[in-house]
């Protein structure tokens, strides 16, 4: 039910982000969805791709500080209102979200949010519950 | 356990009669043969020969790292040329390094200063002693290479540098002693963590650290990444090299310095007068035995303070305590005295940081600034931003509670604040005064 995603550490200057990109692309790894929070002085890139290990590895030996988080990922029906009925029941739940980020592909039509919660199985039982699809790494990769 | 107990554990009355006699032959000698202390003696008005008690020594001059660089490079030596053996100098990052020489006395009392802080740090004939000071114009590497030997352990000359190599001997020799400075020890537990090496699998027992200031919670880091017990040592190239004082491994409080060939004294370095004892100031060291480049009153620019209570250990010789910074690396910050030793140890105390930082001072509309730059590794690491932030606010706070300073503390990536393998540079002061 969850999935796997990788953060980098990464300070406030140029070019970063694009050598990040580079050494995931020589090593073969497809990057599946990305959010970058940043502060004044720093800021964490959160990351879904297709081979995790791979990629902690490839970027640990360049010197990065990389860490493994799970998160979950939720399919948002397409239609008005289909987030806020999520959120909704997240709030119900008195389930807090830390952050949120949306995955490029679509799944069957429906938009993919990436989602990370403060208790995570709480949060994954009371979204089934209310009829909400989430999706398995495996499925989401092959999207 | 002593290398020599007869002197490490001499009376103190029978002590001072010692350095008294020693102090007189050593002021004749530089009085006769070294044109500096002729000229400075005559200024002050005092002749060897007027000196009859050790508090007499208060009436002479200083002498400082700029008369050695004036005197560059062997205006100093006491010893004709061809009775030096040695020549070792120290880097000089603004000009000129300074000089000294050794005749082959000062080598063997050398040799036997550093096998006696050996014994004190706990190791013994039948060590392998793990050398990686560097070789050189430096004295660390040959200063413990030669104590070693004296001691009779089995030294292995690996000098600075590459890690993944010197990883490796200590585990397939054995070694059982590490000697070298602290900074370059937790580079090492890291560069072994990166290979998988796990340090409570080596024989490591005992590991001997000096050449730059530390701090307490950085021996407590020390003890645990390389599973060994970590001493202090003390030295410089200008008074001998490694070896002038050493912690004794049964009460690791206080380096008890070597008084049958230096007479320490404790000075408020802006006075020039002694201070209590207990209290801080500068260390200014006076060598009785030195042929080769005698030093009277040499102001080391140590912060330190001295103690003559008698030890558990059973050494007669007063205690420094752990140098607390050099009196010109002292930064005053707002009119704050600030050692970047006291950040190293708040740094240390915050769990999971490593001291692997960076001060940074400038000056911005008349006031000064200092940002703490701190390596953010996987420990500290989390995927949330404000579990960054609330870290730097932390590191900010601490130094504030603690220091009364106001800092930025700056996260930045692994590896990115230069380490050298030698001394690990920990401040930029940008501030044009
Ligand atoms: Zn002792």
């Amino acid at each position: 039910m969850k999935v796997e995603q990788i953060s980098i550490f990464i300070e406030n200057k140029s070019g970063r982000l694009a050598e990040i990109t580079r050494i995931l692309g020589d090593a073969g790894i497809n990057i599946r969805a990305l959010s970058l929070a940043d502060t004044s002085d720093f800021g964490i890139l959160r990351l879904i791709v297709d081979d995790v290990e791979t990629a902690k590895t490839v970027l640990k030996e360049r010197g990065f500080t990389v860490s493994k988080t799970e998160v979950v990922a939720v399919e948002v029906p397409d239609r008005p209102g289909g987030l806020s009925s999520l959120l909704q029941t997240l709030d119900a739940g008195q389930i807090n979200v830390e952050y949120m980020y949306a995955f490029v592909e679509r799944c069957g039509g429906n938009a993919v949010i990436i989602f990370r919660f403060d208790e995570t199985d709480k949060a994954i039982d009371s979204l089934k519950g209310s009829g909400f699809t989430i999706l398995e790494g495996e499925r989401l990769y092959s999207l | 356990m002593f290398f020599n107990d007869e002197f490490e554990t001499m009376p103190r009355p029978a002590l001072e009669a010692l350095q008294l006699k020693r102090l007189q032959s050593v002021l004749e000698r530089v009085y006769a043969n070294v044109p500096f202390y002729r000229t400075s003696l005559d200024r002050a008005g005092i002749r060897p020969s007027e000196v009859t008690c050790l508090d007499d020594l208060q009436k002479l001059p200083f002498t400082t790292k700029q008369d050695m660089r004036d005197s560059y490079p062997y205006g100093l030596f006491a010893a004709p040329m061809d009775e030096i053996v040695r020549i070792h100098a120290s880097s000089g990052t603004t000009g000129k390094p300074t000089v000294v020489g050794y005749t082959h006395k000062d080598i063997e009392i050398w040799s036997e200063l550093m096998a006696r802080s050996f014994v004190s740090a706990g190791a013994h004939k039948g060590d392998i002693i793990h050398n990686a000071y560097g070789y050189g114009l430096f004295t660390g590497g040959l200063g413990a290479h030669y104590g070693a030997e004296r001691l009779g352990a089995s030294v292995i000359p690996i000098s600075g540098g590459n890690t993944k190599r010197q990883i490796m001997i200590m585990q397939d020799f054995g070694s059982t002693v590490l000697t070298c400075t602290p900074s370059y020890s937790l580079f090492m537990a890291e560069e072994a963590r990166a290979e998988g090496v796990d340090f409570r699998n080596l024989k490591l027992r005992v590991g001997i650290f000096g050449a730059e200031p530390w701090s307490e919670a950085m021996r407590g880091e020390i003890e645990e990444k390389l599973n060994l017990a970590a001493i202090d040592i003390y030295g410089l190239s200008e008074i001998m090299g490694p070896g002038v004082a050493i912690e004794c491994i049964e009460a690791k409080q206080g380096l008890h310095i070597w008084e049958d060939h230096f007479i320490p004294e404790i000075i408020n370095p802006e006075t020039g007068q002694r201070v209590a004892e207990g209290e801080r100031g500068e260390l200014v060291i006076t060598t009785i035995t030195k042929q080769g480049i005698p030093l009277i009153r040499y102001r080391t620019r140590d912060i330190t303070s001295i103690t003559y209570e008698p030890c558990v250990c059973g050494r007669s010789h007063a205690r420094i305590t752990r140098m607390s910074g050099r009196s010109d690396d002292m930064l005053i910050i707002r009119g704050v005295n600030v050692f970047p030793s006291q950040i190293e140890a708040i740094l240390v105390g915050i769990e999971g940081v490593e001291p692997h930082y960076l001060l940074v001072v400038d000056r911005a509309e008349n006031l000064d600034t200092l940002e703490v730059q701190v390596e953010v590794d996987e420990r500290l690491f989390s995927d949330e931003v404000k579990v960054l932030q609330k870290l730097a606010k932390r590191i900010e706070k601490e130094i504030k509670d603690m220091l009364g300073v106001t800092c930025s503390a700056k996260l930045v990536e692994p590896k990115t604040i230069q380490r050298s393998e030698g001394k690990a540079r920990r401040v930029i002061d940008n501030r044009k005064l």
